[in-house]
């Protein structure tokens, strides 16, 4: 047999650097700021006992926000890698079976009856709660054994009815700094982030991401197609089920905390494909790992723009994602007519 | 045939949406036999494997090697049937070996990188027999499609299950692969596996088979051994064919000559 050792390897490295970049990238956010901090002086304020205004602007302001966008990022690589695995195309990314859109629509809803100021609690609740509902109302639409097309198009029909609903309660907003608020909300954002979100969001990302770590190896043999995967003992509807949960609670508790942030889960899986290869199976912890270095990039990108509003991560990620998306489009067009598909 | 046969199916039939594509087939089929199925297009072949793995719900009894269909899991299902569907579809452009490898995912073997000596040698056996191992490292999506379907075939012969079921393997290929995979096909069978093919080709059929099922309309017209399943009556009852018949090398050729 022929040798898998240096493929395996590849991977490894990867993998280790991946974390480095990672580690660096959180390291660089909690130093970023109106006040410049060196690595040292960050790991020191991190982790040493002494009170002083370093450790509270680390610890209590910029950890919640390196943390938020070290696990929403990872949670967006995975949630993508995940997807793409699931319906076999790279082309897929979690906004496609309406999830984030519906989560935001619960969190505008929230903002706009005023409830998101006296208890802040509402917000993520109302997100995650929306998301969930959206998955059900998708599998109650597509049914238990639907195929993949049913599955999409009653993904967009929910993306596009959450969307008219976030439209509707901005319109009906009732006065222009409730629908500014929203306005703002919406583009996507890390910004005075406290540990209260990342224990709200946390745990509905780690149960996610559990869940989709679970099916990795069903990926795999899905590459074969739903009847040969299911031919070799995978549980395919409920392999589609699981999927759709564990998307839907981190993309859900992820939006509700930050707002819409795009085309990271586009985008990851495809940066690591040419490295790590096309197993969607070994994908999904590169693709975790460059969701998390991607946020933090934009998220330390956007603390030192220099410009006079501040401009909201969600849209760094979008400006920078949607070229990539149309790129990818092109490319795939002539990769899918040649019969990769 | 004394011995007990390793595959029964009785009454079996399927209903899909409101048209019943299978009626009421009964069989019996054994170890060490390369069975051909064969019948005009939509006359039920592919619901009738499909039905056989349990890949597809039906009403009737389905025993494999003295177990119900019905009372073994997804997973020891996977274990007694290789299932070759038509196509020989990979989404991704996943190495050879990995696909080959895929065929171990029921024994447990779910990471191609992390194969136990036991899958390692049923992954080789299966590339030694379809002939794959030169292109192990190379992507799937890069080879020929005669050269595909072989890689198909190897990944369902890695299962090393009891009962084969391959969906028309000859389709799309050019004359040589045909017999090569009918050739591979009878080796598994003689090798002591039942091997189901669905083929259009009742040339091949009458040459590799020893049992060879007919259908018509959802269902079973004849069963038995080529010379009588596929005869003069049958053939024309139920393809409206006539046909040319030889022997060759003491093996029976048919060829389809003209509408009747």
């Amino acid at each position: 047999m022929v040798s898998i050792a240096p493929a395996a390897r590849r991977r490894t490295i990867a993998t280790i650097a991946l974390v480095g970049l990672v580690t660096l990238l959180a390291l660089g956010s909690l130093g970023t700021g109106p006040v410049k901090l060196s690595p040292l002086t960050v790991l020191d304020a991190l982790f040493s006992g002494s009170s002083d205004v370093h450790q509270i602007i680390v610890r209590e302001i910029r950890l919640p926000r390196a943390i938020l966008a070290l696990a929403i990022g990872a949670i967006l690589g995975l949630s993508g890698a995940a997807l793409q695995g699931l319906l076999r195309n790279p082309l897929a990314s979690p906004s496609l079976f309406g999830a984030p859109q519906s989560a935001a629509f619960g969190a505008v809803l929230m903002i706009s009856l005023g409830w998101a100021d006296v208890r802040s609690w509402a917000l993520p609740v109302a997100g995650i709660t929306m998301a969930f509902l959206s998955v059900f109302v998708l599998l109650g639409i597509a049914g238990r054994n639907a195929g993949l097309l049913l599955l999409i198009l009653a993904g967009l029909a929910i993306s596009s009815l959450a969307g008219a609903a976030t439209a509707l309660v901005m319109n009906l907003s009732p006065n222009p700094f409730a629908a500014l608020e929203i306005a703002f909300w919406l583009l996507g954002s890390l910004e005075d982030r406290s540990f209260r979100h990342v224990t709200l969001a946390l745990p509905f990302i780690v149960a996610g991401a559990i869940i989709l770590m679970s099916q990795r190896s069903a990926f795999r043999a899905l590459s074969l197609g739903e009847e040969t995967a299911q031919s070799l003992g995978v549980h395919v509807s409920r392999l589609r089920l699981l999927v759709i949960l564990g998307v839907a609670l981190g993309v859900g508790g992820a939006v509700a905390v930050t707002g819409t942030i795009g085309f990271i889960g586009l985008i990851a899986p495809h940066l690591m494909r040419p490295i790590i290869g096309h197993d969607p199976a070994r994908l999904l912890i590169p693709s975790a790992l460059t969701g998390s270095a991607l946020l933090l990039a934009a998220d330390i990108a956007v603390r030192l723009i220099p410009s006079t509003t501040d401009i909201k991560v969600g849209v760094l990620t979008s400006i920078i994602g949607v070229p990539f998306f149309l790129y990818l489009i092109m490319r795939e067009r002539r990769a899918l007519g040649g019969g990769v598909a | 045939m004394s011995d007990q046969a390793l595959l029964t199916a009785s009454h079996l039939s399927v209903t899909l949406s409101g048209r019943e594509v299978l009626h009421d087939v009964s069989l019996s089929l054994h170890r060490r036999h390369l069975v051909a199925l064969v019948g005009p297009n939509g006359a039920g072949k592919t619901t009738l494997l499909r039905a056989l793995a349990g890949l597809q719900s039906s009403t009737g009894a389905i025993h494999v090697a003295g177990h119900t269909l019905a009372s073994l899991s997804l997973r020891e299902r996977a274990k007694r049937f290789g299932y070759l569907p038509q196509g020989h579809v990979v989404h991704w452009p996943l190495d050879v070996k990995d696909v080959v490898a895929l065929g171990r995912y029921p024994h447990g073997a779910t990471d191609p990188a992390r194969l136990t000596s036991s899958d390692k040698a049923a992954v080789e056996r299966a590339m030694l027999a379809t002939d794959v191992v030169a292109f192990a490292d190379r992507r799937v999506t890069e080879l020929s499609g005669g050269e595909r379907s072989r890689v198909a075939l190897a990944r369902v012969l890695a299962v090393e299950a009891p009962i084969v079921l391959a969906d028309e393997p000859t389709a799309s290929l050019d004359p040589r692969y045909q017999i090569d995979v009918m050739k591979n096909l009878r080796d598994v069978a003689d090798s002591g596996v039942l091997v189901i093919v669905v083929t259009h080709d009742l040339g091949l059929a009458a040459r590799f088979a020893d049992t060879v099922l007919v259908m018509s309309d959802g269902r079973l017209a004849a069963q038995g051994a080529p010379q009588q399943a596929l005869s003069d009556d049958i053939v024309a009852d139920v393809f409206r064919i006539s046909t040319y018949r030889a022997e060759h090398r003491n093996e029976t050729i048919i060829l389809p000559w003209a509408g009747v």
